[in-house]
């Protein structure tokens, strides 16, 4: 895969109008989402229930083709799910049961070709380790606490070493004082290894400490309503996170609340 | 004056471990025997026996109920002189082939089934029409189509075998959870290797099941077969010798030959296949 200088982005969506069908209806999840993501971004997807956030990033994932628009990953249009886009998602059943922690990490270098087998372990190893989770390489999933499940679907997908990580809600099944940790410790990732990062959340102060771009969408269907800078890194305590996250707020409830049905 | 009554704050020293007459202590050497379940189990089997063998010495005629100890010793001897062994060994021949062919059926039905709306329709239809049919019911038929002799018993097997399967596999993959789903298609896999590498190790509980009710079937259907007629001309299984036991009117042979039949079933249910939930499903944490 070649390198591509700092001003193409990385990810690129434009106008991409995304429907579904349930049993009975179709369903408008985004109209007309534009946005570029860069190299080494943190780039949040923000937005209420229902904004079509997560049906949007598993357009990049490319589980479904957009109706109208185009998205591009370092200049290849998406067309199918691949292991140049890894996913976390928010289920703790994404690690596969039969499979290790190391097995697990491994089982994509592996399959996807990217690695031989000695390479993939040591790669896998180092990742585990870098997620704290050394001392259970050998364990299988089901022994492990929701929190350590998560920690090992980011080592996963960030041992692929993904043109983009994708992340749909990650942390928020988990409780409060773990989610925390969880977002400090993935910045703390970041910081060592610049990977580029699309992540997708309800939260707005999770969007404020996790993003250095934040796209706002408007609900049913979603719209971008701003795409804003964060604030710098490790300011997310200050007052200026507050006042961000306060702008943020007035932003997207501008609008009378609609008690959108969403399944 | 506010409307929450207002307390004083409480604050306290726990105790310290040795004030409690009992933090943790062994149970005793009874108590520990009782809780093994095979002991208990093993318990009753003896109390079986006992009484087993006081009803038939008080009935005292062999031609209906022979005595425990001549069922055992009926059982020592046959298996001494090999005759049982041999006609295991052929039961168990005849029935792995039909089994593995079976299996092997199933799952050809079963990936046409996930790939193919109309293999659905094909699978469904069929374990929907053969499913409630009793193996056994089709022998007649097969004597007809394969005459007497292995290929019989190996269809009326596969009939037993093949739904059972097909049924608990395709139930199984249908189960899977999206994000497995979607995990495996992130890793860029599809057709035969999504098959194998996802959806078989998701969907192995309901696929140990349906090999077990699919075993336990082919070995029943066997055994009746059996009674009909041995599988080659005076070589038989373990029907056949009980068949050939009551028309020589040795009755503790017949008892020797369902003991060994029960002998066998629990070994391959009970230690087979315990055996194999163990190392996967169960080491998994997927047995529910």
């Amino acid at each position: 895969m070649g390198r591509v200088g700092n001003t193409l982005p990385v990810v690129e969506v434009r106008g991409v109008t995304l429907q579904y069908k349930t049993s009975d209806r179709l369903i408008t999840a985004t109209y007309r989402v534009d946005f570029n993501v860069l190299r080494s971004d943190r780039f949040v997807l923000l937005g209420p229930s229902g904004c079509g956030k997560s049906t949007l990033l598993k357009a990049i994932g490319g589980y479904m083709r957009p109706t109208e628009g185009s998205i591009h990953v370092n200049g290849r249009d998406v067309t199918r799910p691949g292991p140049d886009r890894m996913m976390v998602f928010q289920e703790f059943d994404q690690l596969l049961p039969w499979k290790t922690v190391l097995q697990n990490v491994m089982f994509p270098l592996v399959t996807s070709g990217k690695f031989e087998w000695a390479a993939a372990r040591e790669k896998a190893l180092g990742l585990i380790a870098k997620v704290n989770l050394a001392k259970f390489a050998d364990s299988y999933p089901h022994t492990l606490s929701g929190g350590m499940k998560q920690r090992v679907a980011i080592a996963r997908g960030m041992a692929m070493e993904p043109d983009v990580l994708l992340m749909d809600e990650p942390f928020a099944a988990l409780d409060a004082l773990t989610r925390g940790r969880m977002q400090d410790e993935l910045l703390a990732l970041w910081d060592e290894i610049k990977f580029t990062v699309i992540f997708v959340t309800h939260s707005i102060p999770e969007a404020v400490k996790i993003g250095n771009r934040i796209l706002l969408l408007t609900p049913h269907p979603g719209q971008v309503k701003a795409e804003i800078n964060s604030v710098p890194r490790g300011k997310s305590e200050t007052t200026a996170s507050v006042e961000l996250g306060q702008k943020i707020h007035a932003m997207l409830f501008a609008d009378a609340i609609e008690d959108t049905r969403h399944d | 004056m506010t409307d929450v009554t207002l307390r004083p704050e409480i604050y306290r020293e726990p105790m310290s471990q040795e004030k409690f007459g009992i933090v943790e202590k062994p149970l005793t050497l009874f108590e520990r025997l009782y809780n093994q379940n095979w002991l208990r189990k093993l318990f009753m089997l003896i109390v079986i026996a006992v009484c087993w063998e006081t009803y038939a010495r008080w009935l005292d005629n062999e031609l209906l109920v022979p005595t425990f100890s001549a069922t055992v010793r009926a059982l020592v001897h046959g298996i001494a002189s090999g005759v049982i062994l041999t006609r295991a060994a052929l039961s168990i021949k005849v029935l792995l082939m039909g089994f593995s062919a079976g299996v092997f059926i199933a799952a050809v039905l079963t990936f046409l089934a996930i790939n193919t709306r109309l293999g659905n329709d094909f699978l469904e239809t069929m374990t929907a029409m053969f499913n409630p049919l009793p193996a056994i019911a089709l022998l007649p038929l097969a004597l007809i189509w394969f005459g007497l002799g292995t290929g019989s018993l190996v269809f009326v097997l596969i009939h037993s075998v093949l739904w059972a399967v097909a049924l608990n596999t395709h139930a199984g993959f249908r189960s899977v959870s999206t994000t497995h789903r979607m995990v495996g298609q992130n890793y860029g896999l599809r057709g035969i290797h999504f098959v194998m590498k996802i959806l078989i190790p998701a969907a192995f509980p309901s696929i140990l099941a349906g090999l077990k009710i699919g075993w336990a079937f082919a070995w029943r259907t066997l055994i009746a077969a059996e009674l009909v007629f041995g599988t080659t001309s005076g070589q038989g299984g373990l029907g056949w010798y009980i068949f050939e036991a009551k028309n020589l009117l040795d009755i503790p042979e017949v008892f020797a030959g369902l003991l060994s039949i029960i002998l066998i079933g629990l070994f391959i249910e009970n230690v087979v296949f315990r055996l194999i939930e163990a190392r996967t499903i169960g080491r998994w944490g997927m047995q529910n």
